[in-house]
């Protein structure tokens, strides 16, 4: 596997070194394995094997209890995403709102599933429980900006937004 | 911190800045800045307030940011306290556009632009 | 080019000019060259601002402050308070006749009307990236009070007889828990906060952490004194970016201030608190789950007792309270018990955070006495219903409640009422429901969430919400069948009495409510084929009107499938077969012709 990861390291040797960086930061603290991904997943985007290789043999654990927490919980990933995650909150009130079917029609818009990312790695579309903007439902998030008050019809535009900063 | 005194005499300076803010005669400008707020232009309507008040070369007026009072449906929301005043005007659904008229005709000519007020007694 | 720093525009339009503003100008650059600003301030002369009645107009910029009824008299001081002092002159200011604006009191709104606001009194007021402003609002008092004027035990008594529950769902009786934790042998102590909000469309830990995160802080401290602990964590959801870093400030804060840290106070108490991010895992809201999650491994439940009081955090003793409860610790040791308790019902004190949204006019975060009404909280505070349709349901506590009909809308809310009628406190979130919704489908909704979030430890869970959900949406589908009631009922009360955490044992609840309260939907989907609410699409044909139909072609020209037909100016057709109900004609459609049954 090929690294894609942002670090901005060009040397083969270490690429891994940012790693180390924050392993070495977590050492006095109990407990430190989710903090220790939540970092380098920001780094990275995602954490695909060979990081959670990485990251086992430096903690001292087996790759089994990485991967078993990387698995576990939703906000790590082991694929990377795309340039722009778009993100439709399926908490209850923008669900009782018609979240579904800004859903529905992002998934036309896109061409892709949820959880998938579209071929030219533009977008990654997923589905959350709630942002916590509920005054707003339904919602739905492009990165960190929140677009709220959405009907069906509002969701190419967005998209299409998103299209032409490229 | 080291006794109640301590905690005690932080209180009474705190404030004491707080009424000296009263003191300039000027309002205050409190941005409400929750998740929803934020979500719904908070922080587009107080960088165009601080933009607005140093085009103006108004120095002297404190803008400062608070959290989620509940009125969801209403955000973004602004409060304007005036020294002297018991109950502070509560604006609703503050855009970039028209923070623009609050500050020119209330901040400014000290004129509360009525329609927009949560709280105006009917 | 000169530079003036203020340029003074008055008035030299024919109603000004009359009114004097002639002399109004000659005035000021006499008075202005006298006082040496000429070359700083510039007066130009412009036409008409068509407010004549109050001429003559003077506007300066760069503020924009727009004088009126200037006469001669008022240049001077015009020229002392505003040109020299930077000061506005007020009574020349533009003044709405005989109307000075008049505000409500914060309390005074209808919104607020029927509110107590204790966890939230801070919230909204103060700046809560300074820990000052939360100081001067008796801020960190009742940790002073705690530490210089209490034993322990007088603090755990104090939340005992206040009648303090947990607002994180459970009701448990905050007093007692800590004093299992108190009693409990150690010589480590643990004090969490449960900020894993993950009840889909509740957002109030959010907002305390956002608005007021140093009430948490003080609290926790409160409950490390009274447990014997030096260590907190809060564990919050990572989706909260904002609410993680106004805690990070407020701790550091805190440090700075020595409320925080090392013999606090110089009574040798110490006390620190540490942040631990979920990763988006809703059963890490399950207390035993969060724990595993907090010692940093997968967030798996584990089976009770032993509780955490006893063993919890990496085995020793722990309480694990909610943010809400947290936020009205602090109140209660600053008011005593007997301000809390005279609050609320009998067996539910105080207050309880609601956040209101769904079908409803005013979304928002609210907090009301126990024993309040839903009608109060739905048609006073709520405003009543969006587009003013007909209240079906509110659905409280999430994907572990239920849903309370309008014909229990005079319940009072507390924690006892709400079980008793099938849905429960929960942490919060209260979600209103109108004619549109379709209850079969809400209840195949939150058997999606709880099934997607189960960690799959225990068959119940992770088999039976897997089977009740297939029975679910083979009815949304159209494809239920007679004993598909009965079936999802045995489930769930199997589900129920097995599964190893509160995740998996209250799974069922939604189902179970809208089986007692909405069973002739269940009916109407398994043997008319119909979705009363119109929501279910395999159950839905649209049809057009042909009286209403004007022939337009508006419709067949947005069908996605080409399903409409026709010819202009004559009644068009949808084709059954090749419809696939995504009433796109039907939002299209001007004249209201199109049908949807």
């Amino acid at each position: 596997m090929s690294c894609q990861c942002k670090c901005g390291s060009g040397r083969e040797e270490d690429k891994f070194a940012f790693i180390d960086r924050i392993i070495e930061q977590y050492k006095n603290q109990k407990g430190s394995m989710i903090p220790i991904l939540h970092q380098v997943q920001q780094v990275l985007g995602y954490l695909p094997e060979e990081v959670q290789a990485y990251i086992a043999e430096k903690m001292g654990v087996p790759l089994s209890e990485v991967y078993g927490i990387v698995s576990f919980y939703a906000l790590f990933s082991t694929q990377p995403k795309g340039k722009h995650r778009v993100s439709v909150c399926l908490g209850t009130a923008c669900y009782v709102r018609g979240s579904g079917k800004i859903l529905e029609e992002l998934q036309k818009e896109l061409g892709i599933k949820v959880g998938e990312t579209t071929k030219d790695g533009l977008f990654t579309l997923e589905a959350c429980r709630c942002l916590g903007a509920c005054g707003l439902a339904p919602v739905l998030t492009v990165d960190e900006h929140v677009h709220g008050r959405l009907t069906t019809k509002d969701v190419a535009e967005i998209i299409n937004k998103y299209k032409d900063v490229q | 911190m080291r006794s109640l005194e301590e905690l005690k005499s932080l209180k009474a300076k705190a404030e004491k800045e707080m009424a000296l803010r009263e003191d300039t005669g000027k309002p205050t400008i409190i941005v409400h800045m929750g998740t929803c707020g934020i979500a719904n232009g908070a922080r587009e309507v107080l960088n165009t307030i601080l933009s607005e008040l140093k085009s103006r070369n108004l120095t002297d007026i404190h803008v400062t940011q608070t959290g989620c009072p509940g009125l969801c449906h209403l955000e973004p929301l602004i409060t304007v306290s005036e020294p002297g005043k018991k109950n502070p005007y509560i604006y609703a659904k503050v855009t970039t556009e028209n923070v623009k008229k609050i500050i020119l005709q209330h901040i400014i000519n000290g004129q509360p632009v009525t329609e927009w007020l949560v709280n105006l007694e009917k | 080019m000169e530079f003036y720093r203020s340029h003074v525009l008055v008035c030299t339009g024919t109603g000004c000019t009359s009114s004097n503003s002639r002399s109004v100008i000659s005035g000021l650059r006499k008075e202005l060259a006298d006082k040496g600003l000429e070359k700083e301030i510039q007066v130009i002369e412009t036409g008409c601002f068509g407010f004549c009645n109050l001429g003559p107009i003077m506007v300066v910029y760069p503020e924009g402050v727009f004088y009126c009824r200037v006469s001669q008299d008022d240049i001077q001081e015009i020229v002392e308070e505003h040109f020299t002092k930077g000061r506005v002159v007020q009574r020349l200011l533009y003044h709405e006749p005989n109307t000075t604006v008049k505000t409500q009191e914060f309390n005074d709104i209808e919104f607020f009307k029927h509110q107590k606001r204790i966890a939230l009194s801070n919230c909204g007021i103060i700046n809560p990236e300074k820990i000052e402003e939360y100081i001067a609002r008796d801020g960190y008092f009742a940790l002073a009070k705690v530490l210089h004027e209490m034993k322990p035990e007088d603090v755990i008594e104090e939340i005992k007889k206040s009648g303090l529950r947990g607002r994180g769902g459970g009701g448990f009786p905050t007093g007692m828990k800590w004093n299992f934790a108190h009693k409990a042998q150690g010589d480590q102590k643990y004090v969490v906060c449960n900020a894993d909000e993950g009840d889909p469309g509740a957002f109030m830990d959010r907002s305390v952490l956002e608005g007021d995160p140093h009430s948490v802080l003080e609290a926790m401290a409160i409950a490390g004194y009274a447990i014997g602990a030096n260590q907190g964590y809060i564990y919050v959801r990572a989706e909260y970016p904002i609410a993680v870093e106004r805690l990070r400030l407020a701790i550091e804060q805190a440090h700075k201030m020595g409320l925080l840290g090392k013999n606090i106070f110089g009574m040798g108490f110490d006390f620190d608190v540490d942040i631990r991010l979920g990763a988006g895992a809703f059963v890490c809201g399950e207390e035993t789950a969060l724990l595993t999650s907090i010692e940093g491994k997968r967030g798996e439940p584990r089976p009770r007792p032993p509780f955490p009081a006893n063993s919890g955090l990496w085995g020793k003793p722990t309480i694990i309270n909610n943010v809400e409860t947290y936020a009205n610790v602090t109140r209660i040791i600053r008011n005593g018990w007997e301000w809390f308790a005279s609050m609320g019902t009998e067996k539910s004190k105080g207050t309880k955070v609601f956040a209101l949204a769904g079908k409803i006019k005013n979304t928002g975060l609210i907090e009301v006495p126990m024993g309040t009404t839903l009608r109060t909280i739905v048609y006073d505070i709520g405003g009543g219903i969006l587009n003013d349709k007909k209240f079906k349901a509110a659905q409280t506590g999430g994907p572990s409640g239920g849903c309370i009909p309008a014909e229990l809308l005079d319940t009072p809310i507390d924690y006892d009422n709400l079980i008793a009628i099938g849905a429960m406190m929960g942490s919060g979130g209260l979600i209103v429901m109108d004619e549109d919704t379709c209850m079969v489908d809400i209840a195949r909704f939150f058997l999606e969430f709880t099934q997607d979030e189960s960690c799959g430890k225990c068959p119940p869970c992770r088999i039976g919400t897997k089977r009740m959900l297939e029975i679910l949406t083979r009815i949304c589908e159209g494809k239920g069948v007679p004993e598909d009631l009965e079936n999802l009922e045995t489930l769930a009360k199997t589900i129920k009495s097995a599964a190893l955490c509160g995740l998996g044992q209250t799974a069922p609840n939604p189902v179970l409510s809208t089986l007692r309260y909405f069973r002739h939907e269940y009916e109407a989907h398994i043997y008319d084929k119909k979705c009363p609410a119109g929501v279910c699409k395999s159950l839905l044909s649209y049809k057009i009107n042909e009286d209403k139909c004007r022939g337009c072609s508006l419709c067949a020209r947005n069908c996605p499938a080409k399903a409409i037909s026709g010819k202009v100016k004559e009644p068009f057709v949808i084709d059954p077969e090749k419809c696939i109900k995504c009433g796109a004609c039907m939002e299209k459609c001007k004249f209201g012709a199109i049908e949807r049954k």
